[in-house]
């Protein structure tokens, strides 16, 4: 049943008739770059979206500036392409007032962790029903080619002739120091777990942010290549998956250290009790918090991909129903006639 | 002790004399044989150090007066700091009061009475004080070491400095403890009730019934009767004092005002434009979302509304300015009524939101409580210097109507007027109050509910287009308004931003043309917004200066236009209510005058729109104290006016 598998969309009505990925595309031309990991996204969202069984009309897409929040004019839904930085605050009044929405913000590295870094811790720890789809791509590309707030330091850029000075954001380490009850990762190019982290991230009740390594194959190309390329992602990337040990490779294991951090170790048979086995539901962050301080984030080996963390915390949309609720049943629904007279009056006859 | 009034608001010429002579008191039997004289009109000033209680004192006497029936009018003055250092000049708080039997406009110009809790409180409103006014001092606060914090090295009290005055010393610290010597209470506790004292007194002195403060002492205090008690109980010793000592040897009586039939209440700016908002909503049949974050002096209407959530108000304390108008953005496009409330520094950071609605077409309400600036300015004063922010301040041709209240009671039915707007126009609408019609309160008529313009609104719910497609920017050809279709309407869907669109369809289109016609069919919604004719007071129809305001002026430009009347000078006043569009009659109104004179808490910024729209020598007369003109200082301003014209038509 739908129902059971997107706890979140309890209040979304429901489609009468099963849909389509073509239903979800508009007649508007895509113009992202040619070989833009844009449309690896593109696609596997419109492939997902019929999945949620959702009525398409209730479904919102807004973004922020810069390429990736092009993304809602290519999604046939509702959609707000908006300005720089401040789709999570518009996200949230929309979602707030409208339970019976479905709301998405698109937005990219420069976007929501630049200009925007202000509305996104706070729409992390508020818990509002919204899915996050942040396309980092470590570089800003709308502008042409500047550092973002995820390069690496001393990259070099048309801003940055001599390197940049400023050290990067971890966005899932700063998404859990905000508080957020839902962190994932995921890569532009492997369709299957990119679906299944958008699966996960849409059966969340509140707050989904998920990382999506993004190509930009003109300003910043290969970024990630190290996490794709057969040679090297098996030792690269580290795929996390609920109640299974974290594995890299054939190899190595992940392994509690007693300062409390993370590292790897090569597995023996002396050690293999020891591996350390995820639980993304863990109350505690630290697990998690050290999880995303695993990968080098220069070279960006030992990359956890998938579900980090997947928490159940008071959603604030069903919060502010809540108390409108209570409001009515404690004192009745308002009285515009009584409220303007109040309790102090007097009469001119 | 013979002069009460002054001349702020003479509207019958009179030189303010009471007319005296023993009447009845009010509410009591038993009130001792002292004389009691007739007034038509007060302005008290209360005024001691932050701590001391001086707006709740000023609140109460107001809501007595209001009680009573006397027209009134408030003005609360405060310093932005939540406690400064006691005893100090920048501490002193201060609640000005005028009321009367007859319909009055201002908080009045010069206090009749100053009740002074400290020497700061003292010497930073004496120079308000007109000769011959009442100054009542808690002389207990008059030592050495707190006349030497406001730089005075002689007690005024006693060095014969306050003889132009009539001059009560009352040991109001000593007393309150007198009287509360059985409480119980500890001495820092007991010290605290002194403004319940003073509030006693002059509740003797004006006759003021009591009971509705003795009630609200104990529901505020419900928790704490021992308080409540000590609080009533100086209360009352406050108004036996008066009753008993000789120092106070007249009390005064000021009838109640005849106003039109109806029920009151009294009501700040602040409170009805909340009330206004509320009742948008109900009246338009939409939820109310309030996206807002705490600025003074706006910050009432955020906790105002959220104490209203049975009415399905939504209220969103933001994380910032931007999220805040954001928040109410994003309602808008899911169907609800969308508001952010703020005052200068804030809408500059929503300056990109509110071009945003603009690009979208989604109604949203914008309300600035204006205060002195730039930048920080004086949060806790009032001014009306954002009118070119509300008008240009956004990137790129972004007309926005703006709406401006001109008393506190307006509030009311400004919020209601941009709403109608916002809701008919899908457009950003702007709420231009200030500090002073925010915090300032008047009896206000009690509307009837059913009454209030009905403004219903239609979403889109059907295609538009013959083919059934949905064309999101079609607009209505009377209104040029797009049609409203929320999220959830099946067949509707469609994406809005804030890059040009094309006509009609609402695709991104960089042509030229189209952003052409884009940028002129916007202008071309708002002028052509249906706004009311401007009226114009011209009682003989024959006067030659035009005095014209907008905003809270209103009171002081009307003051001083009836005592220029009753003068025998000649004035025609009229009012803006809608600065974006203007009134269509309002270029025929200018030119109907030799003068137009324009008074504004700013440097000129309406008087330089009437310029260059109307091409009218609009001649400027402007202050930017933080506080509201004077009736008396407007009415110079008009008789100069006059003269002058006097004097060219003689050349």
């Amino acid at each position: 049943m739908t129902e059971d598998r997107f706890p979140s969309l309890r209040l979304v009505p429901k489609s009468d008739e099963p849909q389509s990925p073509k239903d979800f595309k508009t007649d508007q031309e895509v113009r992202w770059c040619p070989g833009c990991g844009d449309y690896a996204i593109l696609a596997a969202v419109q492939s997902f979206m019929p999945e949620l069984g959702i009525r398409r009309e209730n479904t919102v897409f807004v973004s922020g500036i810069g390429c990736s929040s092009r993304f809602p004019y290519y999604m046939n839904t509702y959609g707000m392409h908006s300005i720089h930085g401040r789709a999570p605050a518009i996200a949230t009044g929309l979602a707030a007032s409208r339970p019976d929405l479905s709301v998405w913000v698109v937005t990219g590295d420069g976007d929501a962790l630049s200009i925007g870094g202000n509305h996104l811790i706070h729409a992390l720890r508020r818990n509002v029903n919204l899915k996050i789809l942040l396309f980092n791509n470590r570089i800003y590309g709308l502008t042409k080619g500047q550092y973002s707030p995820t390069s690496e330091l001393g990259k070099i850029t048309k801003s940055t002739p001599m390197g940049s000075l400023d050290a990067p954001f971890n966005p899932l380490s700063l998404a859990i120091g905000a508080e957020a009850t839902f962190v994932a990762r995921t890569i532009d190019s492997d369709r299957q777990h990119l679906t299944s982290v958008l699966r996960a991230a849409a059966e969340h009740e509140g707050t989904a942010l998920v990382e999506i390594y993004q190509n930009c194959n003109i300003f910043n190309d290969g970024a990630f290549e190290v996490l794709k390329e057969p040679g090297t992602r098996d030792e690269a990337l580290i795929r996390l998956e609920h109640g299974r040990p974290i594995r890299l490779g054939a190899e190595q294991g992940v392994f509690r250290g007693p300062d409390g951090g993370l590292h790897l170790e090569t597995v023996t048979e002396a050690n293999q009790d020891r591996i350390l086995v995820h639980d993304a539901g863990a109350a505690n962050p630290a697990t998690a918090f050290a999880l995303t301080r695993l990968a080098d984030a220069d070279t960006l080996h030992h990359t956890p991909i998938g579900v980090l963390r997947d928490v159940r915390r008071p959603v604030y949309d069903t919060l502010m129903a809540e108390q409108l609720d209570r409001a009515a049943a404690d004192r009745g629904e308002g009285d515009l006639a009584a409220l303007l007279t109040g309790s102090d009056t007097w009469t001119v006859a | 002790m013979t002069s009460q009034v002054d001349q702020s608001e003479a509207v019958d010429g009179s030189d303010g004399e009471g007319r005296s002579g023993p009447v009845p008191p009010p509410g009591t039997g038993t009130r001792a044989a002292k004389p009691i004289r007739r007034l038509d009109r007060v302005i008290i000033r209360f005024a001691g150090d932050s701590g001391d209680g001086m707006q709740l004192t000023g609140d109460r006497f107001t809501s007595e007066t209001a009680a009573f029936g006397n027209d009134l009018s408030t003005l609360p003055n405060f310093p932005a700091e939540i406690r400064a250092p006691a005893g100090t000049l920048p501490g002193v708080s201060s609640f000005q009061l005028h009321f009367a039997d007859h319909d009055i406009l201002t908080p009045g110009d010069a206090p009749n009475v100053l009740v002074a809790m400290n020497p700061a409180a003292l010497k930073a409103n004496l120079a308000d004080l007109p000769r011959g006014a009442e100054i009542i001092v808690n002389t207990d606060e008059f030592t050495k070491r707190a006349l030497a914090k406001v730089g005075w090295s002689a007690d005024p009290l006693a060095d014969g400095s306050l003889e132009a005055y009539h001059l009560h010393k009352v040991p109001l610290t000593t007393l309150t403890l007198q009287a509360l010597k059985d409480s119980g209470l500890a001495r820092k506790d007991a010290e605290r009730a002194k403004n319940m004292f003073a509030l006693g007194l002059l509740s003797w002195m004006y006759h003021r019934p009591t009971h509705g403060t003795e009630r609200f002492l104990r529901s505020k205090f419900a928790k704490k009767p021992d308080i409540a008690e000590a609080n009533i109980a100086a209360f009352r010793a406050g108004w036996n004092f008066g009753e008993t000592t000789e120092d106070f040897a007249v009390s005064y009586e000021i009838a109640p005002a005849t106003l039109p039939p109806g029920t009151y209440r009294n009501i700040s700016g602040n409170l009805a434009l909340s009330y206004g908002l509320i009742a948008a909503a109900k009246r338009s049949g939409l939820p109310l979302f309030l996206g807002s974050y705490p600025i003074t002096p706006a910050s009432d209407i955020l906790h105002e509304l959220s104490r209203h959530k049975n009415f399905g108000v939504r209220t969103f304390q933001a994380e910032d300015e931007i999220a805040g108008i954001g928040a109410a953005l994003g309602a808008a496009f899911g169907g609800a009524l969308g508001v952010t409330t703020t005052s200068g520094p804030g809408v500059a950071l929503k300056s990109e939101t509110i071009g945003l609605a603009v690009s979208l077409e989604l109604p949203l309400l914008v309300v600035d409580i204006q205060r002195g600036g730039p930048s920080t300015g004086l949060p806790t004063k009032t001014e009306q210097a954002d009118l070119l922010q509300a008008m240009f301040g956004r990137n790129g041709e972004a007309p926005v109507p703006i709406v401006a209240p001109a008393t506190p009671a307006e509030c009311f039915t400004a919020a209601l007027e941009a709403a109608r707007i916002a809701l008919t126009y899908r457009t950003p609408v702007f709420l231009l109050s200030d500090g002073y019609l925010a915090n300032g309160s008047e009896p206000w008529k009690i509307p009837d509910a059913d009454e209030l313009p009905d403004l219903t609104v239609e979403f889109t719910t059907e295609p538009n287009r013959p083919d059934g497609s949905f064309w999101p920017y079609l607009r209505d050809p009377q209104t040029l308004a797009r049609p409203w279709a929320v999220p959830g309407t099946p067949g509707l869907e469609h994406r809005i931003g804030g890059i040009e669109k094309q006509d009609g369809t609402g695709n991104i289109s960089y042509d030229p043309a189209n952003h052409d016609f884009m940028v002129r069919t916007r202008q071309a919604k708002v002028d052509g917004i249906a706004v009311p004719d401007v009226v114009v007071d011209d009682p003989g129809g024959t006067a030659r200066v035009l005095v014209l305001g907008w905003g809270s002026t209103y009171g002081p430009i009307t003051a001083a236009v009836r005592r220029v009347r009753a003068d025998g000078g000649e004035v025609a006043q009229a009012h803006l209510r809608n600065l974006n569009p203007f009134p269509a009659n309002l270029g025929a109104v200018l030119a109907g005058y030799d003068k137009v004179i324009v008074p504004e808490m700013n440097l000129g910024q309406l008087a330089l729109l009437l310029r260059a729209k109307y091409l009218v020598d609009a001649q400027s007369y402007n202050q930017v104290r933080g506080l509201p003109f004077k009736a008396a200082q407007l009415a110079d301003v008009l008789w100069a006016a006059i003269g002058n014209l006097d004097e060219e038509g003689r050349r």
